[in-house]
């Protein structure tokens, strides 16, 4: 299969996830888009690995799996403490930081 | 760009998994509830994990499944659930036109951007210290590279996953407004909100 068709599969994916983190307010939901960027850049990393024929980019991917791993605990945990105190996860309504 | 012959079973997987990933992708985008844009995220996840097989990746399409599947996405459902805001999202894409047009344009150049540098061969990329990928068998490779090459990074991540979990723990436990110090949050009195 050529490298190029799964670059395209990803930048589509990349794309998804940006538009996600863009238009939905639903604090959960931007996170799991943010997920999916993560996982299309991961891919254009295994793709560029098997096209240099480089383990570094399958290296790459083991990091970022867990740095967003890292990410979605401290994330949702600062989720539940603004839930805690605001009662919604809509961002629209966490405006505290706006002055 | 290497050269390849393109036979016609791994075409079928490919497109397979295209479709599962686009099926998700867009899934996730347009799901009501957030308990369904979850189940896509596994739906997406599982096909980029089958594209990681198809790539030669096999340790890491497992460990896709494991830490994404297994870990994150149950991490997700289960603070949906703890906090019951499985609602509707009624103004999910309704009313605010601009912020989707705008949202739409600046993807499309994204898009864009990308295309070019996915289909041109610009990317040619120099060879790291990391070692080739067909040495030996793909877990072989990538533990001999961790080990050696990526020793130091890979003991940060160790770091880096206590300090997560030290903060998930602070943070989600309440402040003593006397004390200031953060108790860990007991079972029942957490759930209510305070105001």
């Amino acid at each position: 299969m050529p490298g190029s068709w799964y670059l395209v599969v990803a930048a589509l994916l990349f794309g998804l996830g940006t538009f996600g983190v863009l238009t939905r307010r639903n604090v959960i939901v931007m996170f799991m888009s943010v997920e999916l960027m993560l996982n299309a850049v991961n891919l254009t990393f295994v793709t560029y690995a098997r096209m240099l024929n480089d383990v570094g980019g399958q290296i790459a991917v083991f990091f970022v799996l867990v740095v967003a791993a890292a990410e979605v605990v401290v994330g949702l945990g600062i989720i539940v403490a603004i839930f805690r105190h605001r009662a919604t996860i809509t961002v629209d309504d966490i405006s505290s930081l706006k002055g | 760009m290497i050269a390849t012959v393109i036979s016609v079973p791994q075409l079928i997987v490919f497109v397979v998994a295209v479709v599962i990933i686009a099926v998700g992708g867009v899934g996730l985008l347009s799901a009501r509830y957030p308990v369904h844009a979850a189940l896509f995220l596994v739906m997406t996840l599982f096909g980029v994990a089958i594209l990681f097989i198809e790539e030669g990746a096999e340790f890491l399409a497992a460990v896709q499944v494991v830490v994404y599947a297994g870990a994150v996405v149950v991490l997700f459902l289960f603070v949906i659930m703890l906090l019951g805001v499985d609602r509707e999202e009624i103004a999910s894409f309704a009313g605010d036109t601009v912020r989707i047009v705008l949202a739409g344009v600046g993807v499309v150049l994204i898009l864009a951007e990308l295309f070019i540098v996915a289909t041109g061969a610009w990317a040619t990329g120099a060879h790291s210290a990391a070692g080739k990928l067909d040495a030996g068998s793909n877990i072989g490779v990538l533990a001999r590279s961790v080990f050696t090459t990526y020793l130091l990074p890979f003991e940060l991540t160790a770091a880096l996953l206590v300090i997560a979990v030290v903060g998930a723990v602070i943070l989600s436990g309440r402040m003593n407004a006397a004390t200031g110090v953060t108790e860990p949050a007991r079972g029942g009195e957490n759930l209510e909100v305070e105001r």
